[in-house]
């Protein structure tokens, strides 16, 4: 189910190339610049952290990154194909390659854990229902909740919600995780565990992660780690927190 | 053929996903109760309406439905059982020239005042006059009992008749003799016939031509109101209609048994307001249903933005995501109407005893009604669906 533009192409085998990436909000007097000629490149298995002030422009960049948002200049590689200029229909396609945990962990309400991680299992059409039943299971049991199989999210803790939300990201079995605060609702015991579990799996996947926190107790999970500030972009050394 | 069906449906099987409309649906019991109350409730007030003016049309016929005729004779300037003008008997008689005619009988129809024995007030009654030897009627319970009626002024009462017109069935079953006033004139009651009631008249009875004759002394003694003619078996109604057409006259009109009933159903369908005021009765609950489908499925759409905003976040396709709100409308429908359709039942039951109108659950109506309750449901699902397009995956980080 991929759309034609998202043959990958050889652009250095990197999941994420961003080239002179910039954005703006508003228009006309209130137009103003959140993201200033960002360049970045993730390569499959890497994981990066993104850490920053409050409104530096995180957020708008992991937007852009996950073909959530048009691009308006610059260039945005996703997987060898180019988001600028995408249409609405290749930035969905695009968007099943890619696993999104949210600060707050936006389950389904009316579905248990097990429907809920299925929904992302779901997405694979070429499994049938019983695979992917059996694949959300799993992915549930490797997260710690396989006794939990049928709660829905009420009954659940902060930081299992958020374990739901991993394995629903991960049984879509995508390249890239992109994950904004996922610790931020979490005590730093659970906020590390989750981090941890999302490091090793996305390890085992080879899968690409970009993480945006605030969290410095966690920054050690990164093999690079990245600061913005007031919509640019810097290499920070990792020894140098 | 038949294993790649089995094929086909296994596939679809396989790839089947989770139930999202149904659990948004059966996950919030308090909203899908107050739907399904308010679907119900509009299904139950269209049955009721399209039922009632359904019944009404039919009531109207139970008479003409009684007689055992093929083709009947009517003055052209009878409009309806309420008014029904004479024409002269010997065009009946003219008939019988007709090969395929086998057999006549004229019948006399009017409305009388008849006198409450108990409580003596008068009120209108259908009276129908025959020559008792002739066959009219289809059911055999009122033919055996024609003999009596040679006896001059007697007649047999329908029981079926409102209770205003006294009670006269109680009396009889206890044995009692009753005797009353039909325009003035002495009668004594017979026995009793099943009719029951139609638009026109509350009650029927039916005597004599001889006794006829005595209520209504202003009606000459050579004209009827109603030509019964039965044709040959197998012989074709329209075309013996044809036939007499062009034998008979322009003084009498020609029709089928079935013209007959629909030319008094057309009168109250045309000459009345009561198909528009159930039709328009009907349509209230349709309308009360849309806004109370659209009002549930707008807020449940509403309540999960954030949730289908992550679907699209995670890629799932904007029309999927309008296929679970119309999957809702669905099963709305479905789940809504089945308890209409029980009730209705219920209540056609409860009408019949109550009013004694042939109020019946027919196929046609239980098809109209679903089909009204459904175009509900998915058209509030339409509606509902526009609340999605301002669901942006962009706005959940
Ligand atoms: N939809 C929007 N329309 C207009 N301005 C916006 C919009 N979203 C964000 N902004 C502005 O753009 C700037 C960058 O926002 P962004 O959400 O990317 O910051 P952030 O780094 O994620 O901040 P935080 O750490 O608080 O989440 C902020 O000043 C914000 O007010
Ligand atoms: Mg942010």
């Amino acid at each position: 189910m991929r759309s034609p533009t998202a043959i990958d192409k050889p652009t250095g085998g990197a999941a994420i190339a961003v080239r002179d990436l910039s954005h703006w909000y508003g228009r006309g007097d209130a137009r103003r610049q959140v993201l200033q000629d960002v360049e970045l490149s993730i390569d499959p298995g890497e994981v990066v952290l993104l850490t920053g002030p409050s409104g530096c422009g995180k957020t708008t960049l992991l937007t852009l990154v996950g073909a959530l948002r048009q691009v308006q200049a610059g260039s945005v590689q996703l997987f060898g194909s180019e988001l600028l200029g995408a249409g609405r229909r290749e930035r969905q396609q695009l968007r099943r390659r890619i696993g999104m945990i949210f600060q707050g962990h936006n389950l389904l309400r009316c579905l248990t854990a097990e429907q809920n991680v299925q929904m992302g299992a779901d997405l694979l059409a070429d499994l049938g229902y019983r695979a992917r039943r059996d694949q959300a299971r799993e992915w549930l049991r490797a997260v710690g909740l396989g006794d939990h199989l049928g709660k829905l999210p009420h009954d659940l803790s902060g930081g299992q919600k958020q374990r739901v939300a991993i394995a629903r990201a991960l049984a879509a079995r995508p390249e890239l995780l992109l994950a904004d605060e996922p610790t931020a609702a979490l005590d730093s015991r659970s906020g590390r565990e989750v981090v941890d579990l999302l490091r090793r799996l996305a390890r085992e996947q080879g899968c690409a992660v970009l993480m945006v926190t605030h969290d410095p107790r966690i920054l050690d999970v990164a093999d690079r780690l990245l600061r913005m500030e007031d919509g640019r972009l810097f290499d920070q050394d990792p020894e140098a927190r | 053929m038949v294993s790649r069906g089995l094929q086909t449906i296994a596939g679809i099987w396989r790839s089947r996903r989770i139930p999202l409309a149904w659990l948004l649906l059966t996950r919030q019991p308090m909203r899908l109760a107050v739907a399904l109350a308010g679907i119900a409730f509009a299904g139950i007030l269209m049955f009721m309406q399209l039922g009632f003016r359904d019944g009404l049309f039919e009531a109207s016929v139970t008479v003409h439905k009684l007689f055992d005729a093929d083709v009947v004779l009517l003055s052209p300037r009878t409009t309806s059982s309420i008014g029904m003008a004479s024409f002269p008997r010997r065009r009946l008689v003219q008939t019988l020239a007709d090969p395929d005619v086998i057999g006549i009988s004229p019948v006399n129809w009017n409305l009388l005042l008849w006198r409450n024995p108990e409580a003596r007030t008068t009120r209108s009654i259908l009276t129908l006059g025959f020559e008792p030897d002739d066959p009219i009627f289809l059911d055999p319970s009122i033919s055996s009992q024609a003999r009596l009626l040679q006896n001059r002024g007697w007649v047999l009462f329908d029981e079926r008749s409102r209770p205003e017109f006294g009670p006269v069935a109680a009396w009889l079953k206890q044995g009692r003799t009753v005797e009353t006033e039909v325009s003035g004139e002495r009668i004594r009651v017979a026995g009793l016939v099943s009719l029951g009631p139609s638009f026109g008249a509350d009650g029927n009875m039916i005597t004599s031509r001889e006794t006829y004759q005595r209520l209504m002394p202003s009606s000459p003694p050579g004209s009827i109101e109603l030509g019964l003619i039965r044709l040959r078996p197998g012989a074709d109604p329209d075309a013996a209609v044809a036939r007499l057409k062009r034998l008979l006259p322009g003084d009498v009109r020609v029709v089928t048994k079935a013209g007959f009933e629909e030319l008094e159903k057309t009168y109250w369908r045309t000459s009345t307001a009561i198909g528009f005021i159930f039709t328009l009765g009907a349509g209230m609950g349709f309308v009360v249903g849309c806004v109370i489908v659209y009002q549930i499925l707008y807020s449940d759409v509403s309540d999960h933005l954030p949730e289908y905003a992550t679907l699209m976040a995670m890629g799932y396709r904007l029309p999927s995501l309008l296929g679970v709100v119309a999957r809702e409308g669905l099963l709305l429908a479905v789940l809504g109407y089945l308890p209409a359709y029980v009730a209705g039942q219920g209540l056609y039951a409860l009408v019949r005893s109550g009013t004694r109108l042939p109020v019946v659950m027919d196929p046609q109506r239980a098809l109209l009604v679903f089909t009204m309750i459904l175009v509900m449901c998915l058209g509030s699902a339409g509606l509902a669906m526009r609340r999605l397009g301002d669901a942006d995956p962009a706005e959940i980080f």
